[in-house]
């Protein structure tokens, strides 16, 4: 009996998942937990290993498509194993249009084959369609019409981060407000941990971890959001972290990072951002921030304006660290400087809020992390 | 303006039409001195009295049939069944008398009958105290079914009853009676059955409920804005019968795609009259299947808790039919 | 018997009221036959017959208020109809199912009596529905007494319900409730069984363990009483004894009246399969019209020539209403799709 290879439910409340990449072909030998193909649900990549041995005698899902829990993807068995009818993965797929659709497509003389389907299975869905006829009025536009060029065709990823992005600008109305700190006493603090943790990759990202955590306890209003009936504060705080991929960008989120002591913030990061980078993250990891921190400053931006990661009500960029003339007590003198961009929900919170609780992180990043948590006064 | 319950609501309705029109009173079992079983009538019998706050002797047939009878000499009745799952007894004083006589008189005799129904599934209440049988009434031309989801429309909804010269059903979600909360105006005007309600606006789904399951689609069409950056567009249907078809056309004219929950059975439940509505007269705005969340095909609601938790749809289960369509 | 003559309330009827009672049941009856006729001619398509009935249904119609008093009676009741007023061509119109039939317009069986200014209740095909209808009736009349929107003695408001059905339909349920209802709230309701001794085609010892059905008030609290129901003043005695009783507020009566079919059950039945020629014939000896006709002539009130007359007089009233009702408008095909709900008052829309 040849073995079903369903479509996994990786995590609650996620209820489908797409084929990114098949690893094996049909007819490629397999072995049990051999990885088998690549899937991403929600914001993650992950392989999926094979759930016996044998032979790939069928695939069933192709790559790029988006298919329910549950749905078969594979049949694995012994090789010259009957196979019997191809399952109908997709019937409801490719061809076959709802009214609405079937409407649109004659009213405007239009190819379906020229639209791309983001409903189940490929299904082109009328929004599709509406989408496509914008697109094709700018596109006849005559500065773009003839312009030559490609069309890359929208990973799963990009396709949601793109969703996301503009689901938070037009829902949100977002104040960016930059601030600036002295990152000197992170730079000292990380030289003794270094020594006393060896081995331990200590960036000053584990302190801005920090010290956001700790602002967030003081004004939980940052680490909420908003909702039709109220503002909902969360109790827990776990901070999202930006990662960047080749193919878009991920944001794991370290639960908890309040009660986290910095070697242990410092060993998440590096371990989320490895597995992040990887596509070897569960989608749990990626899933319930409360608080989102992008650190473009890695790329050498040093001020950005970021886009709050909904419904979370702000985020905070960090440009790059950098020496520059400060003035000292009267003198011109070279520091360790850092550019800091809040971006908040002005639904949720105002803007002297926004510089108390700015004012509460960078206190905590210019005396150290390790001082105690008594208000710093500037 | 106050905070009422669904059955607070009710109870004050009913004291208004009391105190407004000399030819209102009120029959049922135990809706007297014990102030009705649910507390629905409680404190009526002392303020009007045995006269106009009428204990009836155990006939649900008879509650509606004396109650067709003082409709036709023009009095103003207001009864009501214990239970939705005792009306079956009355259905011939229902279907075959109140809901034809318009109709089988020429517009001879008319009917201004009010049945006060609770209905639907409560924990606990087994097969003989959970039954949905709005279905079953929808059918019968002539009679005018109302379901209401919200105190306030509970409040106007039976003063609009009263006042239509036709037999109305009015049905109450009695899991609702002390779970849904409301505010309600100190003046508000009658509502006369007819017009749904869209209780939230929407443009990605249209999800069509009444009673109970109005009340939990709410919910969950929040959670689906929330969780999932879906704007779903929830219409309380409110009356079954004359339906709003404007209201259900309208809106699944802008989303496409139509979700129906009812905690009625499934098969030949009222969630089938919608699909059917939107096939014959919106077939080409639809960009997706019309869906139905309803109960299972077995007789009501068991009386064990985890069976029952199975059979009653809820707010989870909506929000994965709203993902569900979404995604299709 | 000078003491009994005081006791006997069709003693005191005047001359004109009990040759109009004759006038009506003649008029049923002609009817009645004719609509047979035409059934059997194929030019109308149902029948439901009242004959052998009338006595029970004038002397009843005669006891009451008529035209105030609520009556929800059943299908066989074409003889009471005419007595509360409703006109041959009512029922000619209804026959035939013409647009203008004042009953139903068309939609119900003939014979589906309905009559909002005389009171009388549209009635369904489906046996003692009506009784608890009837009981709410009754008790909307002592509602509004006890209100004080009207005066219990005023005779332009109704004040009582009455009711009719066969036995066989005191089988029912609804029958059951309806008088329990009456009964325990002492409702001026008035139950008259029309006993013709068969449901159809099962005989009374069928359909219940006992002789008289007048015996099953006893179980409501009413009172009741079995009378010859083919003897119109007997009815009428009866009859006016349990009017008065609601009248006076004492609760509701069962009068029974023991009669006989003498056609089957509807133009759709035959009743050789289960009653004998014998049997039937054996009725034709004691029925209603001929008995009453026989009692006025003794008594002087009608005489040969006036039975003549009357006969005519029947006859060109028949021929007429069924000239006019043939002639009369067929309802457009399109109106069986009229309104089921009544409009919303004024103001309300």
């Amino acid at each position: 009996m040849p073995t079903t290879l369903q479509m996994p439910k990786l995590g609650e409340s996620v209820i489908e998942g797409t084929v990114s990449r098949w690893l094996k072909r049909e007819g490629d030998p397999v072995d049990e937990y051999e990885p088998l193909l690549e899937i991403i649900t929600d914001k993650v990549d992950t392989e999926i290993p094979s759930p016996a041995a044998g032979v790939l005698l069928r695939i069933h899902v192709g790559e790029g498509e988006t298919v329910a829990v549950g749905t078969p993807l594979a049949l694995i068995g012994d090789a010259g194993e009957e196979v019997e009818a191809r399952q109908s993965a997709r019937a409801a797929g490719s061809g076959r249009h709802s009214p609405a659709v079937a409407r649109l497509l004659a009213e405007h003389q239009l190819d379906a084959a020229a639209v791309r389907g983001s409903g189940r299975e490929g299904r082109i869905t009328r929004k599709d369609v509406e989408a496509h006829l914008a697109s094709r009025q700018q596109a006849t536009a005559p500065a773009e019409s003839t312009t030559p060029g490609e069309l890359l065709p929208l990973t799963p990823m990009r396709r949601r981060i793109a969703q996301q992005m503009v689901a938070s600008v037009q829902t949100a109305p977002q104040v960016t407000a930059v601030y600036e700190a002295d990152m000197g006493a992170v730079l000292a603090q990380r030289e003794t941990l270094r020594a006393e943790h060896p081995g331990l990759r200590f960036t000053p990202v584990a302190w801005i971890v920090a010290a956001t955590a700790r602002a967030l306890v003081e004004h939980p209003t940052l680490n909420a959001e908003w909702r039709a009936d109220g503002i909902f504060l969360h109790h827990e705080r776990h901070v999202g972290l930006a990662v960047a991929l080749e193919e878009g960008l991920i944001v794991p989120v370290i639960r908890h990072a309040d009660r986290l002591a910095l070697p242990d913030l410092a060993r998440a990061i590096a371990d989320l951002a490895t597995r992040a980078r990887a596509g070897q993250l569960r989608p749990d990891e990626a899933r319930g921030g409360t608080f989102t921190i992008s650190n473009y400053g890695a790329g050498g931006c040093l001020v950005g304006t970021p886009i709050i990661n909904p419904p979370q009500a702000a985020i905070l960029g960090v440009g790059a660290l950098q020496q520059r003339p400060v003035v000292r007590e009267g003198a011109l003198v070279a520091r360790p400087m850092c550019y800091f961009s809040l971006t908040f929900d002005h639904r949720v919170l105002d803007g002297a809020l926004a510089d108390a609780f700015m004012r509460c992180m960078m206190g905590g990043l210019e005396s150290g992390m390790d001082a105690d948590r008594e208000k710093q006064d500037r | 303006m106050a905070d009422m319950t669904l059955i607070e609501a009710i109870r004050c309705a009913l004291d208004e039409a009391l105190a407004q029109d000399g030819r209102v009173f009120i029959t049922g079992e135990d809706i007297g001195r014990r102030g009705g079983v649910f507390r629905a009538t409680q404190g009526l019998y002392e303020k009007y009295g045995a006269r106009r706050v009428m204990d009836s002797p155990l006939t649900e047939m008879g509650i509606v049939g004396v109650g067709i009878g003082a409709a036709l000499a023009d009095l103003r009745p207001v009864c009501e069944i214990q239970f939705a799952d005792f009306i079956h007894p009355a259905f011939n004083q229902i279907v075959g008398e109140a809901a034809r006589m318009y109709y089988r008189s020429a517009g001879g005799w008319r009917v201004p009958l009010v049945i006060r129904v609770p209905y639907g599934a409560v924990p606990g209440g087994g097969l003989y105290h959970c039954q949905s049988v709005e279905a079953l009434f929808a059918h019968i031309p002539g009679l005018k079914i109302v379901v209401p989801s919200t105190p306030r429309d509970a409040r106007r909804l039976l003063h609009g009853a009263i006042l239509d010269p036709n037999p109305v059903l009015f049905l109450e979600t009695k899991y609702g009676y002390r779970q849904i909360r409301g505010e309600v105006p100190e003046r508000d005007a009658p509502l006369l059955p007819g017009p749904a309600r869209i209780a939230r606006s929407g443009v990605d789904l249209s999800l069509f409920a009444w009673g109970l399951m109005a009340h939990y689609a709410e919910v969950a069409a929040e959670r689906a804005a929330r969780e999932d950056g879906l704007d779903v567009e929830v219409v309380d249907l409110r009356t079954l019968h004359p339906l709003d078809r404007d209201s259900v056309l309208t809106s699944v004219s802008k989303t496409g795609k139509a979700l129906v929950v009812h905690e009625d059975n499934r098969t030949m439940g009222f969630g089938a009259e919608i699909a059917a509505l939107l096939v014959d007269e919106a077939f080409e705005c639809l960009d997706g299947p019309v869906k139905r969340l309803a109960a299972p095909d077995v007789p009501a609601a068991p009386f064990n808790r985890g069976m029952f938790d199975f059979f009653l749809p809820g707010p989870d289960d909506i929000l994965a039919a709203i993902r569900d369509l979404a995604a299709y | 018997m000078p003491g009994e003559a005081v006791t006997r309330p069709s003693q005191v009827l005047s001359d004109d009221t009990l040759l109009e009672m004759y006038r009506l049941m003649l008029l049923s009856r002609r009817l009645d036959e004719r609509a047979w006729a035409l059934h059997r001619q194929g030019r109308v398509q149902f029948h439901v017959s009242a004959m052998g009935h009338e006595a029970t249904q004038v002397g009843a119609a005669f006891a009451i208020n008529r035209g105030v008093d609520y009556v929800v009676p059943y299908y066989r009741d074409l003889a009471m109809a005419i007595a509360l007023g409703c006109s041959a061509l009512d029922f000619m119109l209804g026959l035939f199912a013409r647009r203008d039939d004042p009953w139903s317009a068309g939609r119900q069986m003939p014979c589906h009596f309905s009559d909002r200014d005389r009171h009388i209740i549209s009635g369904s095909s489906t046996v003692a529905t009506q009784v608890p209808q009837a009981a709410g009736l009754a008790f909307a009349v002592r509602y509004r007494q006890r209100a004080g929107l009207v005066d219990p003695q005023d005779e332009t408001q109704p004040r009582l319900a009455l009711t009719s059905l066969g036995e066989g339909s005191t089988n029912q349920g609804e029958w059951h409730e309806g008088m329990n209802w009456a009964g325990v709230q002492c409702l001026p309701l008035v139950c008259l069984v029309e006993n013709n001794r068969y449901a159809i085609s099962v005989p009374q010892t069928e359909q219940m363990a006992i002789p008289s059905v007048a015996t099953r008030a006893a179980g409501y609290g009413a009172q009741g009483e079995s009378v010859d129901g083919n003897d119109v003043l007997a009815v009428y005695d009866a009859m006016h004894a349990a009017v008065q009783r609601a009248y006076r507020g004492e609760g509701p009566s069962l009068v029974e009246a023991h009669t006989y079919r003498l056609t089957p059950h509807t133009s759709d039945d035959d009743d050789r399969s289960y009653r004998s020629r014998e049997e039937v014939a054996a009725a034709g000896e004691v029925e209603p019209l001929l008995r009453y006709r026989s009692v006025l002539l003794e008594r002087g009130l009608l005489t040969p020539k006036m039975v003549d007359d009357l006969e005519a007089q029947a006859r060109a009233r028949v021929d007429e209403a069924q000239r006019a009702a043939e002639a009369a408008p067929e309802p457009a095909p399109q109106e069986a799709d009229s309104p089921v709900l009544a409009p919303l008052p004024e103001g309300l829309a």
